[in-house]
């Protein structure tokens, strides 16, 4: 077990250029499980590969578990990595491929066999040891790789978007899987992806990093009800937060939170009107398009979220009384972005 | 009806020029070289008188042709240990960008490139008995006293070691050409697991890389062995299988007897005992092929 720590890390590959990371600190806990989410190029997986070691700091450090390991090799630094492609050794067989490290590390020869075995029960692969790599299905290579990377009791997991080449069915079990393997396990994990249906899921906190700077790090909720700067709030949610400007100020809303006023009880909630255009039926929830309706904000586009239980008929172009709780409205700065109230 | 009866030669038709042309120049040299073997042919002869294995009996009793054998595989062994273990170096070298890789790269190639005859002759003259700049400049560095100097082509053991050298000069760009293909080949994330797996050079180098590379790697050494294996410019240039023999390979031998010695069959059957070890390399190849094809 141990923590992990970055300080002022920075990454510039082509010298006068904005860096792929810049300037980024941050701390896992003790055995906690630290999502690093964003779009393609936002750096979290240049951050991981610094972390491992496979790239070298522009500037600032890194410790793991106290220890400056910056100049160390990767072999130096007690991690295990999963590659997104499991980077398994295709001429090996299962059995060689989890005993590697062992045999890398100098573990005595008369332990590998227990651990091996120790390793591929956990993820439940026992029957495969005597396979090569390409005998295996996508789900079978991935939990290869995990074995690998468990076999040896690492201090820390890194987690590069392991789940991305399973199929969506099968992402959903191995989410769930990898989850509650890692908290049996209890080692420090760090997990990039650019999925935040994944990050939300199986994050104990998540890092939204864009270009190469964190925007925010906090738990899951707390990304989500309270995001720090535009970028998170439009980042994470499916549709993404309504955000309409007006006065200097952004008032971003979710839009599970704007609906219809009838079915808003509170006294204190914030009227608006809506304009309504079309509609996608999602089988569990309707999603409405259209723009709001005279007041500050009149021809804003907004997005409402509502239960297909909601029984309301829209028609095009009619305008409908919807109504947001005052609590549910997130205040940034109109030049900034940053997050007021 | 026209379309079918067109489709049924058109086929053939296109194939027929590659069938001419390798029973032509492949075919009846086969045949003719099995041919002049059982007979008593020499220069000049008409006609063909069978012997039977008179040629074979005759070859194998010569002190001349087991030095040729035992020559021919130091000669193909060593320059092929040789160029592996060069070409996989350079390769190593060549993979990561730096400035100027290009033109190292294109530097590297040019002996592949240069004809091999007038490459050799410029050999012959470097390591010429009076005019070797090698000799000069040992000569200058007070390594060797002049007139004490070694003779590269001239002693056995270093005319040996001269023509290997060549050969390998000659080879080396090719095979790195095939290794870097092989390293390119590999996935990056695939020694950089072995790194973190905690793996160090030489472990990522002969478990992970190496192996890795070895359905290419045999196409390079199998091509090697025969490019090496069946030349004789090299030899025939700088030495011309002496002194004493001590440089004559099979492909050599074969020459100095059949052509220049105009024993003809004697010649062939030097020749032929070429073809139990091409067959079996080429045996191997096609199974490498066929192998990288599955896989």
């Amino acid at each position: 077990m141990a923590v992990v720590e970055t300080r002022s890390l920075t990454k510039v590959f082509k010298e006068g250029t904005l860096g792929a990371v810049n300037d980024v600190s941050l701390a896992t806990g003790e055995g906690e499980f630290l999502v690093f989410l964003g779009p393609s190029g936002s750096g979290k997986t240049t951050l991981l590969r610094m972390i491992a070691g496979l790239e070298t700091p522009t500037s600032g450090a890194i410790l793991i578990g106290g220890r400056d390991v910056t100049n160390l090799s990767p072999r130096e630094r007690r991690i295990a990595m999963v590659f997104q492609s499991y980077a398994l050794y295709p001429h090996l067989s299962v059995y060689n491929n989890i005993a590697f490290p062992l045999k890398a590390q100098k573990v005595p020869r008369d332990q590998h066999r227990k651990k091996v075995e120790w390793a591929a029960g956990l993820l439940g692969i026992g029957a495969l040891l005597d396979r090569k790599p390409r005998e295996l299905s996508g789900g079978e290579r991935q939990r290869v790789a995990l074995a690998r990377a468990i076999v040896r009791e690492p201090a820390v997991f890194l987690l590069d978007e392991p789940l991305s080449n399973l199929d969506a069915k099968l992402r959903t079990s191995a989410r769930a899987e990898l989850e509650q393997f890692q908290k049996r396990v209890g080692t420090t994990t760090i997990y990039v992806t650019h999925d935040q249906v994944e990050a939300m899921a199986m994050g104990d906190r998540v890092v939204v990093m864009d270009k190469g700077r964190v925007r925010q790090t906090g738990t899951p909720a707390e990304v989500y009800d309270e995001p720090a700067d535009t970028f998170v709030a439009t980042f994470l949610g499916s549709p993404p937060m309504n955000l309409v400007s007006g006065g200097g100020t952004i008032t971003g809303f979710r839009p599970e939170h704007f609906l219809p006023a009838l079915a808003l009880a509170d006294p204190g909630s914030v009227p608006m009107r809506f304009t309504f255009s079309h509609e996608e039926y999602l089988g569990a929830e309707r999603i409405l398009y259209g723009t709001l309706a005279d007041g500050a904000f009149a021809g804003s586009k907004a997005v409402s979220r509502i239960a297909s239980t909601h029984a309301g008929r829209f028609a095009k172009d009619s305008t409908y009384d919807f109504a947001v709780e005052k609590g549910r409205l997130k205040l940034f700065d109109a030049a900034t972005g940053i997050r007021k109230a | 009806m026209s379309a079918r009866s067109g489709d049924r030669w058109l086929g053939p038709a296109m194939f027929l020029p590659a069938i001419a042309y390798i029973l032509a120049l492949v075919g009846v040299p086969l045949v003719l070289a099995v041919l002049y073997a059982f007979s008593d042919a020499r220069i000049g002869t008409s006609g063909i008188h069978l012997v039977g294995f008179e040629n074979f009996r005759s070859v194998l009793e010569s002190p001349s042709f087991r030095k040729a054998i035992r020559n021919s595989i130091v000669f193909t062994l060593s320059a092929q240990a040789i160029v592996i273990l060069c070409s996989n170096v350079l390769a190593m070298a060549l993979e990561k960008p730096f400035r100027g890789r290009g033109l190292v790269r294109f530097v590297i190639l040019l002996p592949w490139v240069a004809p091999v005859s007038l490459g050799t002759i410029g050999w012959k003259w470097i390591l010429d008995s009076i005019y070797s700049v090698i000799t000069w400049v040992l000569v200058a560095l007070h390594v060797y006293k002049p007139y004490a100097a070694p003779m590269w082509l001239g002693e056995p053991r270093l005319a040996m070691a001269s023509v290997v050298l060549v050969h390998c000069w000659r080879l080396i760009p090719f095979s790195t050409v095939i290794m870097l293909a092989g390293r390119t080949a590999i996935p990056k994330e695939i020694p950089e697991a072995a790194a973190i797996d905690g793996a160090g050079f030489w472990r990522t180098l002969f478990q992970i890389n190496l192996p890795m590379m070895t359905p290419i790697l045999s196409v390079a050494v199998l091509f090697g062995i025969i490019f090496t294996f069946t030349d004789m410019t090299v030899v025939y240039i700088l030495t011309a299988g002496g002194p004493f023999d001590s440089t004559q390979t099979l492909p050599s031998l074969a020459f100095a007897t059949g052509i220049a010695g105009s024993d003809l069959a004697a010649g062939a059957a030097i020749s032929l005992f070429l073809v139990p070890v091409l067959v079996g390399v080429a045996y191997l190849m096609l199974r490498v092929a066929h192998r990288t094809e599955v896989v």
